[in-house]
């Protein structure tokens, strides 16, 4: 597999140093790793941490600057970040009035973000966690590691960006965090598995004629595997798993998520099966956004995620976000 | 009586294991995982001999307590602060004694698997790392190479099992059939105290 890097071990590092060349609005430590917006940190305002495995941009360094996350610890591909970074950025961030860390649900992630929140606070500094686990996919906690965290990661950091950067205390920060996870559900379809430059071939084996129902964002197999569906078929199928699981009494936010290796041209006609079922399915829209946000490097495929909203969430999401990857109203 | 120099020795046996083993590591991880736990590891045992080479603590506590803090500062996921809690806890519970007997190791292991099950929220047959550990703890009062064996078997006998704990529990029955990555690289670990003694 041909990939545009020197070689795996510096992967991260060169990907920082170019993104840092890019965005002088960033704050980039390329040694440490931690990207940290460059105004920070923001005098009485709570500040928002998150981070992951690297191979998921432009989540979540591209989801730093204002109105949306103040830092972001990327770690090595597909791996969670040490709990160093996390105590760093959260060190660069906080003013004083506290820090939530948004962690999606893999195991790594929990762990290192439990073991920064301890050595955050043994520092003097408040942290709160939220953590992301909207992936249907996965049906139960009593016999997996639960939930994982996937597309909501995007829902929840703007929306509660947007709290922070009004001057919402962290409780109140850290509460609507939780109900924007908890009003969200994901699934996703892989048509293609992803390839990690440490291993340099796809991380399953795929055939052409074949697509994975329900995966994550790790190149992990999915759920299930059925010969290839077309478009309209993925967004019946998909729709349906979502709304399985939640029944929408408000307007929907939507975000038709490509993992990476699929090209607008086709999430754009991905997204219209997907306001069509949703359209059938008597659930309102409020807002849409297409394109790749939380990505699995170069798998092809794509996530649907509805969160619901009531006035109070629309006009957060609707605040101005200035940052690389999502951007408007200023 | 096992002295901090032959502590020294089991983490070095241990990282030129994992070194050589990575890529076994990473093909394992592929199928059920996400095609990075021998590299990540290498990584972090990379950092701990370093680390040892440059500063060398003259007790077996104090040196497993600094080659975990080692692994969580620089290997991430799950495996990171499993392999760091495991060795940390090991370490607390040897206490700042400068020689150590196989019989109080075999206990401070013990209290440091149990760190890893109290972390993780994973009991045996759960197919992780704590299926190659537990049988090893178990026979480590016999002797080291009846415990690097127990490791082993423990580890090949998770191939059969569904996934209950970490990325491969996502993938429900289909986990079957495959053998856990972190138990095969925790019989690595309790492999090289076997090496640390010649």
């Amino acid at each position: 597999m041909k990939m545009l890097i020197n070689v795996p071990e510096t992967v991260v590092a060169d990907a920082l140093r170019g993104m840092a060349a890019a965005h002088p609005e960033l704050t980039v430590d390329v040694e440490n790793r931690v990207i940290v917006r460059r105004d920070a940190p923001v005098a009485g305002r709570v500040a928002l941490v998150s981070g992951g495995g690297s191979g998921h941009e432009p989540l979540h360094g591209g989801f730093v600057g204002p109105g949306m996350l103040s830092a972001a610890c990327p770690g090595e591909v597909f791996t969670s970040p040490v709990p160093d970074q996390m105590v760093r950025a959260a060190a660069a961030v906080d003013s004083g009035a506290g820090v939530l860390f948004i962690v999606k649900n893999y195991t790594g992630d929990v762990l290192n973000f439990d073991m920064a929140a301890e050595l955050a606070e043994d520092e003097g500094i408040q942290v709160a966690k939220v953590l992301v686990d909207d992936d249907v996919a996965v049906r139960d906690s009593l016999y997996t590691a639960g939930r994982r965290g996937t597309g909501a990661t995007l829902f929840v950091e703007k929306i509660a960006g947007a709290a922070a950067e009004e001057g919402q205390p962290l409780e109140r920060v850290r509460s609507i965090a939780r109900q924007v996870d908890e009003s969200s559900r994901s699934f996703g379809v892989a048509l293609s598995a992803s390839t990690t430059p440490a291993k340099g071939s796809p991380t399953f084996d795929l055939p052409p004629g074949e697509l994975e129902l329900g995966i994550g964002i790790h190149g992990e197999p999915g759920r299930e595997r059925r010969p290839m569906m077309t478009s309209r078929e993925i967004a019946d199928f998909s729709v349906q798993a979502v709304l399985d699981d939640m029944e929408p009494r408000n307007p929907v936010l939507v975000l038709v998520n490509g993992m990476g290796g699929t090209p607008l041209l086709e999430l754009y006609g991905y997204n219209a099966e997907v306001q069509r079922v949703l359209i059938e399915r008597g659930v309102p829209v409020a807002r849409t956004l297409v394109g790749n946000y939380v990505t699995s490097l170069d798998m092809a495929g794509a996530s649907v995620t509805l969160c619901q909203v009531d006035e109070e969430l629309l006009r957060l999401w609707d605040a101005p976000v200035s940052t690389p990857a999502l951007r408007w109203g200023r | 009586m096992l002295d901090a120099d032959f502590f020294r020795r089991w983490m070095t046996a241990a990282a030129a294991s994992v070194d050589r083993e990575a890529d076994r590591l990473t093909a394992l991880d592929s199928p059920i995982g996400d095609a990075d736990h021998g590299s990540n590891l290498r990584r972090g045992f990379r950092a701990v001999t370093a680390t040892l080479e440059k500063e060398a603590p003259d007790t077996p506590g104090a040196l497993l307590q600094l080659a975990g803090r080692q692994l969580i500062s620089t290997v991430g996921g799950a495996s990171g602060p499993l392999y760091g809690t495991l060795l940390r806890r090991t370490g607390k519970a040897l206490g700042d004694a400068p020689e150590v007997g196989e019989e109080q190791l075999a206990g401070a292991l013990r209290a440091g698997v149990e760190a890893v099950m109290a972390l993780g929220g994973a009991a045996p047959g759960d197919k992780t790392m704590i299926d190659a550990l537990v049988p090893a703890v178990d026979a480590l009062g016999t002797s080291f190479e009846a415990a690097s064996a127990a490791a082993e078997e423990g580890a090949v006998a998770t191939t059969p099992l569904q996934a209950r704990k970490g990325r491969a529990s996502y993938l429900g029955e289909r986990s079957i059939g495959h053998q856990d990555p972190g138990a095969t690289s925790s019989a690595l670990l309790i492999a090289a105290l076997v090496e640390a003694r010649r």
